[in-house]
């Protein structure tokens, strides 16, 4: 078993307004000096069996394809032991 | 004059969809997200909703599923797509077009008569309008703001490839007030507000919504 885990964040540049709601929740509850915030995703791939480069690579493929979107997200692969 | 109608797990308005085509003079024909085949509809309507329960983002789960396969390919082949609200966000989604939607700017689930201007009166779902007519349809939508990169923008200008834009206040946040585009051959039409419940003056916000699916239906016959 291994298990590989996928961030995905809106790019910079994207409004979030979840982030936006967050902050103002910090605000109200006293958190002085929060520049700002992103709020993402966080995916657990718990996999079977070893785990090589090409399945990685097959990894890589659905966090582009389906766990995030290239026009408005960046996402991050990175195995976790 | 069949045209099709998906209906995936959580689409609300796959009903009214129907019932425009068919006030339009055409034939609905029910189309399941696990059809294999579009049972040789001439053109097709991707209906708003909350397809998969708007689970992971909105239309990303739709995307793959087993009409999507068939209905990518016939779409980048000339067949007529309208997808409104959810299909649109399913459209980008496949990438038959460019850009996405977001979370609306201000955090509310928008609901209201929109006032809009048809902008390229071109396309197969807009032919029955005169460029640069202003309609009311309904706009309902919690994930509605359409973005992409400066140079997509300029690109979708610069080819007369938005459809429509809002009038009045923004009110999702979408850029450039784009509240539809079309894909090069202006065969596919993702749309924001929903013209399928504006096609009665019993129920509807008028009955401007009805020239989208009239147009549909000329191209076809």
């Amino acid at each position: 078993m291994a298990r590989v885990v996928v961030d995905v964040m809106l790019k910079p540049e994207i409004l979030d307004p979840q982030g936006k709601a967050v902050h103002g929740a910090l605000d109200r509850i006293g958190l002085a000096g929060v520049a700002d915030v992103r709020q993402g995703k966080r995916f657990e791939l718990e996999l079977d069996g070893d785990l090589d480069e090409e399945r990685m690579a097959e990894v890589r493929k659905v966090a582009e394809s389906l766990l995030s979107n290239p026009v408005i997200e960046d996402y991050a692969v990175r195995v976790e032991s | 004059m069949r045209v099709g109608v998906v209906t995936f797990p959580g689409s609300l308005d796959d009903v009214d969809a129907r019932r425009a085509v068919e006030i339009a003079g055409g034939q609905p024909v029910e189309l399941w997200h696990g059809d294999h085949d579009l049972h040789s509809v001439d053109a097709v309507v991707l209906p708003g909703g909350f397809s998969y329960g708007d689970y992971l983002r909105c239309g990303a789960i739709a995307r793959f599923a087993p009409v999507m396969t068939e209905l990518v390919h016939a779409a980048r082949g000339g067949l007529p797509v309208l997808g409104i609200c959810n299909g649109f966000q399913v459209l980008c989604e496949s990438q038959l077009l460019p850009g996405a939607l977001i979370r609306n700017h201000n955090r509310r689930f928008v609901c209201r008569d929109q006032r809009l201007r048809i902008d390229n009166a071109d396309t197969a779902w807009t032919s029955t309008y005169e460029p640069g007519q202003e309609i009311t349809v309904v706009l309902k939508n919690g994930e509605g703001g359409y973005v992409a990169d400066e140079q997509t923008l300029d690109m979708l200008e610069a080819e007369g490839r938005v459809v429509a834009r809002y009038l009045g206040a923004n009110p999702n946040g979408s850029l450039r007030e784009i509240a539809g585009i079309t894909n090069e051959r202006g065969n596919v039409v993702g749309l924001m507000p929903h013209p399928e419940h504006s096609v009665e003056a019993l129920t509807g916000a008028g009955t401007d919504g009805l020239g989208f699916f009239q147009a549909g239906l000329q191209l076809v016959s």
